[in-house]
């Protein structure tokens, strides 16, 4: 059971408090796109083992959307981070790259 | 013949007897025995039939471990099978039953299967039973149900009276295992003032070591023993937990530790089982190791036991397994237990060693001191025997078996093939293993550990759970654990000094004798607990299930209650062998928690019955309650289906409930309903958004029904949204939608739009809401007082503010049942005070109540769509003719684009019409509209099915819907639905949905 600490109100959460929300980062696609750009924004997602960018909300705590960054298979949580983003901040994409090195 | 001895037993109180029932037999043991140990001292060998075969069984372990010993425990609301009669302790009044026999336990006539066993190798069920078809389910399949399974299930009618509960616990440390290596590693580690849960399985602390002997300092093991516990009592930050097994460990650091806490002492009050739920900084594993068994022929038979189990019952129980051992090793381990025996004054004929070494090591000098013949480069032929050990005979290591050199009389067999480290929880959350080729054993791969959130190793291992055997490395390893825990240097205190003989290296023998040949190998036993044998392995890896999760799974090796403890790593030692490989290569199966079964009791803890779920009451709750209320749940609210008077039946009780609203008039409960704010200057463009229909252009004052879809383009929630003024919007959900449907719009705010000034509160239980329906509930309103509801202040979809009966009330002038028809809502706190008022303002309108499935009945009669009727989250509102509430001005919405894919504007979609029995009768819920011919499955084809059906007492005859293909089209055809039983069918009518005042004329007025 993970734990994460949701970036609103500093708790360390466990897993039973939050919801998962599936990857993180995609962009919407609405009316006009292709439909090979819509089925990919619905249906195609990474599924990576290792650095995932992922969704959760601290459902059962103060309600917000975060943001977290973990290696799916050694469990490493790089940081978590408000979900008012387009791509993962500096100081994410840092702590991944220096576990890497 | 197994006995107790006159003296010895460490664990038992010999002043204490404690009378038991196996089998309805009344037997006597004492306080401290197991149940295994005391059948053991009453000669019971025999205390179990196999599975497959119903081969007679005996106990093989003195532990976790056990395969065979497996009873049911108890009775009535109480039984339980499958529980291992090596951990049970016995009490006064306990009540074993064996398993897996009929009609009993000395005769089976199961036992036949045994004498056809070369014609039930591994796969037998998946290669036997295929053909010819037909035969699966009415033949093969109900006769291999019956003989299936381990134990009885308990009666499904049963219902545990125990309690159960969760303990939550937050350590610097856990340490799971309370032998030597365990309790030292906790002691230091303690003495630094961080908290320590040091936990252990079974009721004693110490583990093996109080048995297999030696000195540290100048101590023996039990004293050394008693001083580390004294000291680890004394700590504060120190908490110590017996009958508690580590369970499981889980991400960051989670673990799960199952207690016993009255198995013992059924009568004693408080919690049966606890589950402890810790959350560690660090998790050190020191469980131990358990021994394997050797495969030869006839290794199953009563009588033959882990060497070490045999000591451990000689010396902590007083009980001797048989006068008569012959002991059969491939390492030096064993030589303790003939030392043992010996020294109990039992006799060891031989023991038969499959190694050939230079010289003598210290144990085995020791034996041969005591007279004990040692027969070197030897292997057991086969044991001989029916129902329990007699002898067993003697052959070469070398050779294929069959050459008899010796036969040695003998009533028990002490096998040790090694030992292998428990590695489960090491494993359980990715911590990998390496193979270490000198002990012939998998360990920790300290390299490759599981790892927390940062990255780092949060399991380490220590003792013999590390592949460190003696006593000296034990100690050294404990301090060493503990100096790397604490990340101090290594303490000031180096480890004791241990004396135990040195032991010579063991011989890794996976089968015996080593080129054993067919029959041998058919009747050597991998896997006591689902009888697999060193044949059935080979004959795996030769039918190409060369991976070990494959092999395991076709050949059952490993399965069940014991999940393989003893039989994993001699099973991948055969099959790397067959296929040639190494055995890191072939690797192991995946450790999954728990590490022991676990009630579920203990899983459920407090949580069931009541407590199970907490249930919503609105307002109202009570008065419904107290008036013959019918409940059925609704999300965790409970809604009254209908309204019972007495004599009543439900169907009564509807048709009443209907006839009234439609004549008169009807309170509805609506509590329930969700009710969300939505607030800020850009709600509107929020909510045009979130809904297919435009909400922006809602005017204050106003209301409007609006669909929901999610961005797949599926409807998942409908409702009203009233603007309440220019920022504020009031949007209700379904009931029990709410709380979905709130966290659906925190996302898109949060996390797509989040530049959008917009404030979402779910304020569904700040309001209890009725609705007061029928042509009377104007009347009724007028007579309350205080508002003016009239047609021209508040015609239909407006809304109103003010007091009612001086209560402070907003009315929504809504209809979902096509009446005349105001709804409520009011703060939660008023909301009974206002109901009791309606109902009592005036008698003569015919005020009356109604439940969930008259507000159902009325909404079919108008053709009113409901989520998850209607709906099952594959439907777009085109199916359901909703286009006129889909915007065409609007570029975007969530599910518009998806509402545009091929599928969903397919023309042949199933669409939603109305039906009618063409003899008034009520359509089956559920029932799929059948055409002629049959799919490329084989099944029926279909062409639509009934959403919602009910019988109409406005209409006096049965109404549906449904969705079916090309359906508004097909208006007045007769298509045929099919009963339950598949075969024959039910005609209706393609018709309009809405059955009731087409024009809209009552709810008008």
């Amino acid at each position: 059971m993970l734990t994460l600490k949701c970036p609103y109100c500093g708790i360390q959460a466990d897993e039973t408090e939050l919801s998962p929300g599936g990857e993180a980062h995609l962009t919407r696609h609405g009316p006009g796109s292709s439909d090979g750009d819509f089925h990919d924004y619905l249906f195609a997602r990474q599924n990576r083992r290792g650095v995932h960018f992922e969704r959760w909300r601290h459902a059962f705590g103060c309600g917000k959307w975060f943001l977290a960054a973990r290696d799916t298979q050694t469990l490493q949580v790089f940081g978590t981070y408000p979900a008012q983003v387009l791509e993962p901040p500096q100081h994410i994409r840092d702590a991944i790259n220096q576990s890497q090195n | 013949m197994s006995t107790r001895l006159a003296t010895g037993g460490r664990l038992i109180d010999r002043t204490t007897p404690r009378h038991f029932t196996f089998n309805g037999k009344r037997l006597t043991g004492y306080a401290g025995d197991t149940l295994a140990s005391a059948l053991l001292a009453n000669d019971q060998m025999l205390v179990g039939r196999s599975f497959k075969y119903h081969r007679p069984r005996g106990i093989v372990a003195s532990g976790a471990e056990e395969p065979n010993a497996l009873v049911g425990l108890g009775r009535g609301d109480r039984f339980e099978p499958n529980q291992r009669a090596t951990t049970t302790e016995v009490f006064d009044g306990l009540e074993a039953t064996s398993q897996n026999h009929w009609p009993s336990l000395n005769f089976d006539i199961g036992a036949i299967n045994a004498r056809f066993a070369s014609f039930l190798p591994a796969g037998f069920y998946y290669k036997t039973f295929t053909w010819p078809r037909s035969f699966w389910k009415h033949l093969y399949e109900p006769i291999i149900r019956k003989s299936a399974g381990l134990g009885r299930a308990p009666d499904p009618e049963a219902r545990d009276p125990d309690s159960y509960e969760h303990f939550h616990a937050h350590v610097d440390v856990l340490i799971i295992g309370g032998g030597i290596a365990g309790m030292e590693t906790a002691k230091r580690i303690g003495e630094t003032g961080v908290r320590v849960l040091l936990i252990e399985q079974d009721v004693d602390w110490g583990g093996r070591a109080p048995v297999d002997g030696g000195e540290i300092g100048d101590q023996p093991p039990e004293d050394y023993i008693g001083g580390l516990l004294a000291s680890l009592n004394a700590m504060d930050n120190v908490s110590l937990r017996t009958r508690c097994m580590g369970a499981g460990v889980y991400d960051h650091g989670y673990a799960l530790a199952y207690e016993r806490l009255t198995d013992h002492t059924p009568a004693a009050k408080g919690p049966r089982h606890r589950l402890w739920r810790i959350r560690a900084a660090q998790i050190i594993t020191a469980t131990g190791a358990l021994e394997r068994p050797l495969a030869f022929a006839g290794n199953d038979l009563p009588g033959v036991m882990l060497a070490s189990a045999l000591r451990d019952y000689v010396v902590n129980w007083g009980v001797s397994p048989g006068d008569r051992t012959v002991i059969v090793t491939n390492n030096d381990d064993a030589y303790r237990s003939a030392l043992i025996l010996r020294r109990a004054g039992l006799a060891v004929p031989a023991i038969v060693d499959a190694r050939v070494l230079p010289q003598d090591s210290p144990l085995m000098a020791e034996a041969r001191a005591l007279g004990i013949r040692i027969l070197q480069g030897h292997a057991i032929d086969h044991v001989i025997g029916q129902k329990r050990v007699t002898g067993v005979a003697l052959c070469a290591h070398a050779g294929a078996g069959g050459a008899v050199i010796d036969e040695i009389a003998c009533d028990a067999v002490a096998m040790s093939g090694g030992w292998s480290p428990v590695v489960h929880l090491w494993s359980h959350c990715g911590g990998k293993l390496c193979w270490d080729e000198t002990r012939a054993m998998f360990r920790p791969d300290h390299n490759r550990p599981p790892t927390g959130d940062k990255g780092q190793a949060f399991v380490t291992t220590t003792g013999a759970a590390n592949g460190m055997f003696t006593l000296q490395e034990v100690l050294d390893d404990a301090v060493a654990t503990a100096a790397q825990i604490t990340k101090t240097p290594p303490m000031t205190s180096a480890a004791p000094q241990a004396q135990a003989q040195e032991e010579a290296p063991l011989a890794p023998v996976w089968m015996m004798p080593q080129g054993a040949g067919v029959h041998h190998r058919a009747k050597a036993w991998l896997d006591f607990q689902n009888d697999v044998k060193v044949s059935d392995v080979q004959l795996a890896a030769r039918e190409g299930f060369e991976s070990v999760e494959h092999a395991k799974r076709y050949t059952t090796l490993g399965m069940a209650t014991d999940q393989g403890k003893l039989s994993n790593i001699n099973g991948l030692a055969i099959l790397s062998g067959a296929l040639g490989a190494d055995i890191p290569d072939v690797g192991t199966t995946t450790f999954r928690p728990p590490y022991t079964p676990i009630s579920m009791g203990a899983i459920a803890g407090p949580g069931r019955g009541d407590t199970f779920q907490p249930i919503r009451r609105t307002p109202i709750h009570d008065w419904l309650a107290a008036n013959g209320a019918e409940w059925e749940p609704v999300g965790q609210w409970r809604r009254p289906y209908c309204l019972k008077r007495p004599g009543e039946t439900t169907h009564d009780a509807v048709t009443r409930e209907v006839t009234n609203t439609r004549k008169n008039v009807g309170l509805l409960d609506a509590s329930t309903l969700g009710k969300l704010i939505v607030k800020g200057p850009d709600a509107g463009r929020f909510l045009d958004m979130l809904y297919t229909n435009m909400m922006s252009t809602l005017k204050p004052g106003r209301c409007r029904y609006g669909l929901m879809c999610n961005e797949n383009g599926f409807l998942m929630d409908d409702g009203v949204v009233a603007r309440l003024d220019a920022d504020t919007y009031l949007c209700h959900t379904t009931s029990g939608g709410a709380d979905h449907i709130h966290a659906h719009m925190e996302d898109w705010l949060q996390c797509e739009w989040w530049d959008w000034q917009v404030y979402v509160a779910n304020v569904t239980e700040q309001y209890g809401q009725i609705a007061v329906v029928g042509p009377n509930a104007r009347k009724l309103l007028e007579a309350v007082g205080g508002l003016d509801v009239s047609r021209e202040t508040l015609p239909f979809m407006g809304w109103v503010e003010g007091a009612l009966g001086g209560i402070p009330v907003r009315i929504f002038r809504i209809s979902f049942s096509g009446e005349l028809s105001f709804e409520i809502p009011v703060k939660a706190g008023y909301a009974r005070h206002l109901w009791d008022h309606l109902l009592s303002a005036c008698r003569d309108f015919g005020v009356m109540p109604y439940g969930t499935e008259a507000l159902h009945v009325m909404r079919a009669e108008k053709g009113f769509i409901m989520i998850g009727d209607e709906t099952d989250g594959t439907v777009i509102p085109q199916d359901l003719g909703m286009d006129w509430a889909i915007s065409k001005k609007k570029t975007d919405y969530l599910g518009k684009r998806a509402q545009a894919r091929p599928d969903m504007a397919r023309p042949d979609r199933w669409k939603l019409v109305g039906l009618e029995t063409c003899d008034g009768a009520v359509l089956p819920d559920g029932a799929y509209a059948v055409a002629e011919g049959r799919n490329a499955n084989g099944q029926r084809k279909v062409f639509g099915r009934v959403t919602s059906t009910y019988y109409s007492p406005t209409l006096g005859r049965g109404i549906a819907m449904g969705l079916v293909q090309n359906g508004p089209d097909r208006l007045g055809e007769v298509i045929h639905f099919a009963k339950s039983d598949g075969v024959t069918t039910i005609e209706a009518r393609i018709v309009d949905p809405v059955f009731y005042d087409k024009d809209g004329e009552k709810q008008n007025v």
